[in-house]
């Protein structure tokens, strides 16, 4: 075993995220308050939560993209300044350079680091073939459809074989078929080189399906984790059959009692802010 | 199909009337010859002209002009666009200035041109390019104001450096709208540089009309016109040809892909 620290890839301890609110009467809005969670090397982690608790604000301040008004972020036990370079991040939106087809897209980050652009393009087409996308290399992104795009997207972060991936309600968008077919992909892809995974999605099925442990969070504002869920089901799983487990459905029971007084408390406030 | 050579032909019936019924109002003294000249000598000046080949040296220089105003405008509005972009405190400093140097019309700097730079092709450009700076630059401002946070979030997140933000993200995006503004700013340049050919020069098409006025030659002042106008519409057209030859998002790739080639 190696020492503790250097096992856990993020550790984020006490974290608060405080958003100044766009008219000045209105007080801040604490969007996230001491909230503390970590993911070990190599685990699948999911964070589902209602929506607009803060989860991609969590994912940024991981990322590196937001500081937190205070908290510590630790990457591999280091405490984490500037952006996060040892991750790469799948993001919700479109994330993808519209003036770049699929495998200009997907080679831009090796050109980045200085990998001569032949050479870029060449691993970039091996990485379509992975994704699903053999061939479609010279398809600009609005050519694409969403869930084409988002396999651009995954083949775009992963070529650079980051030691922690950073998902954000990846598959979202995407109809049922696709979206099982791009979870088991993911799967077998993270199964490959076991990266560190933080996942997050408002849907409780993908979570337990895809991860090690499931974190859940409350309704914001001052959103903090209010339940921790250790997933044993064996692996491999086939994500199309394993909803229908039995201890599938008991861990949902379980987490989704959890969630549920959340649920229904962010769904009063956003209509109370509508 | 059927419809629309109908369309071209009703076209057509409309731009001879036109000729027809100018023709008619000269032809019996309800219009002045002196004012509105006669529309059969304006059409044997324009073949005259082309025929002697007396007008190639003048078309010529017109296009020129224009090539050359149209690129130093793109260039400097394209280069000072980025810069102020990406640099908000200049952009504070010099937004006055910049507010009051486009509203103010620019076409009264020809005078000024001519001095400083003589009644050759370089006043002529320099006007011109002033008309296309604001345009390119209030395009590229824009187009960078315009990309994406999450682009370029993911950019900075796949490891580019801000040389590299500028090259793949900044840049592209910019270069879309200063095309998708393309038909105004060579309009512009055209514009620009007729018009200080007009006010002293000693050659191009605004130079022709320009003589002919001075000799009161008012049939060789329209087909000056009509030379101009024809010369606007094929120019127009090479600029849509020239989008559609250009494949990709926002008519924009062959831009983008150009400038990372080098
Ligand atoms: N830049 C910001 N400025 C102000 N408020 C923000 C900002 N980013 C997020 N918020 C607020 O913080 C809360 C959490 O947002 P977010 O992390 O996007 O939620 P989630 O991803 O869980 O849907 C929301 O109420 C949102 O309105
Ligand atoms: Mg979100």
């Amino acid at each position: 075993m190696r020492n503790e620290s250097a096992a856990v890839a993020v550790e984020l301890q006490r974290i608060n995220c405080t958003f100044a609110s766009s008219d000045r009467k209105a007080d801040p809005y604490p969007a996230v308050s001491e909230l503390s969670l970590r993911v070990a090397d190599g685990e699948f982690v999911s964070v589902v939560g209602p929506t607009g608790c803060g989860k991609s604000t969590l994912l940024n301040v991981t990322a590196g993209l937001l500081r937190p008004t205070s908290g510590t972020v630790r990457i591999f036990g280091q405490p984490l300044v500037g952006l996060n370079a040892r991750a790469g991040y799948l993001f919700q939106a479109d994330s993808l350079m519209p003036w770049r087809n699929a495998a200009g897209n997907v080679a831009v980050g090796l050109q980045y680091r200085g990998v001569a652009r032949r050479e870029a393009e060449a691993r970039a087409n091996d990485w379509l073939v992975r994704v699903g996308l053999a061939g479609r290399g010279h398809a600009y992104p609005h050519q694409l459809s969403g869930g084409m795009k988002k396999r651009v997207a995954l083949a775009q972060t992963l070529i650079l074989d980051p030691e922690i991936i950073l998902m954000d309600e990846p598959f979202s968008a995407l109809d049922v078929q696709t979206r099982l077919l791009m979870e088991n992909e993911l799967l077998d892809i993270w199964a490959a080189n076991k990266k560190s995974v933080l996942f997050i999605t408002h849907d409780l099925e993908e979570a337990i399906s895809l991860s090690d442990r499931v974190v859940v969070l409350s309704a914001g504002p001052g959103t903090r984790c209010i339940g921790d869920f250790v997933i044993d089901i064996p692996r491999p799983r086939d994500v199309s059959e394993i909803r229908h487990e039995l201890r599938f459905v008991e861990l949902y029971k379980d987490i989704w009692h959890a969630m549920k007084a959340e649920v229904l408390k962010g769904y009063a406030q956003t209509k109370v802010r509508a | 199909m059927k419809n629309r050579h109908v369309v071209n032909l009703l076209r057509a019936l409309l731009l001879v009337s036109v000729f027809l019924v100018w023709d008619s109002l000269v032809r019996f003294g309800w219009a002045s010859k002196f004012f509105f000249g006669e529309p059969l000598l304006v059409l044997r000046q324009v073949v005259k002209w082309f025929t002697t080949g007396e007008i190639y040296p003048h078309l010529l220089t017109t296009l020129l002009e224009t090539i050359l105003a149209f690129s130093g405008g793109a260039l400097f509005g394209l280069g000072i666009g980025l810069w102020l972009a990406l640099n908000p405190t200049a952009a504070k400093l010099f937004d006055p200035y910049v507010k009051a140097l486009s509203s103010m019309p620019r076409v009264i700097l020809a005078p000024i041109f001519a001095l400083w730079f003589g009644l050759g092709i370089w006043s002529k450009v320099a006007l011109g390019i002033t008309l296309v700076f604001f345009v390119v630059f209030f395009n590229v401002y824009q187009g960078v104001k315009e990309v994406s946070p999450v682009v370029l979030a993911n950019a900075r997140m796949l490891g580019a450096n801000s040389r590299q933000l500028l090259r793949t993200v900044y840049l592209p995006s910019a270069t879309s709208w200063v095309f998708s503004s393309l038909h105004t700013s060579v309009g512009m340049a055209f514009v620009g540089v007729v018009v200080g050919e007009y006010l002293g020069s000693a050659r191009g098409v605004g130079y022709l009309i320009l003589q002919a006025e001075g000799v009161f030659d008012i049939n060789a002042v329209f087909a000056g016109i009509l030379v101009l106008t024809v010369f606007a519409l094929i120019l127009d057209a090479l600029v849509s040809l020239l989008e559609k030859s250009v494949y990709g998002w926002r008519a924009s790739t062959a831009a983008v892909t150009t400038t990372e080639a080098t």
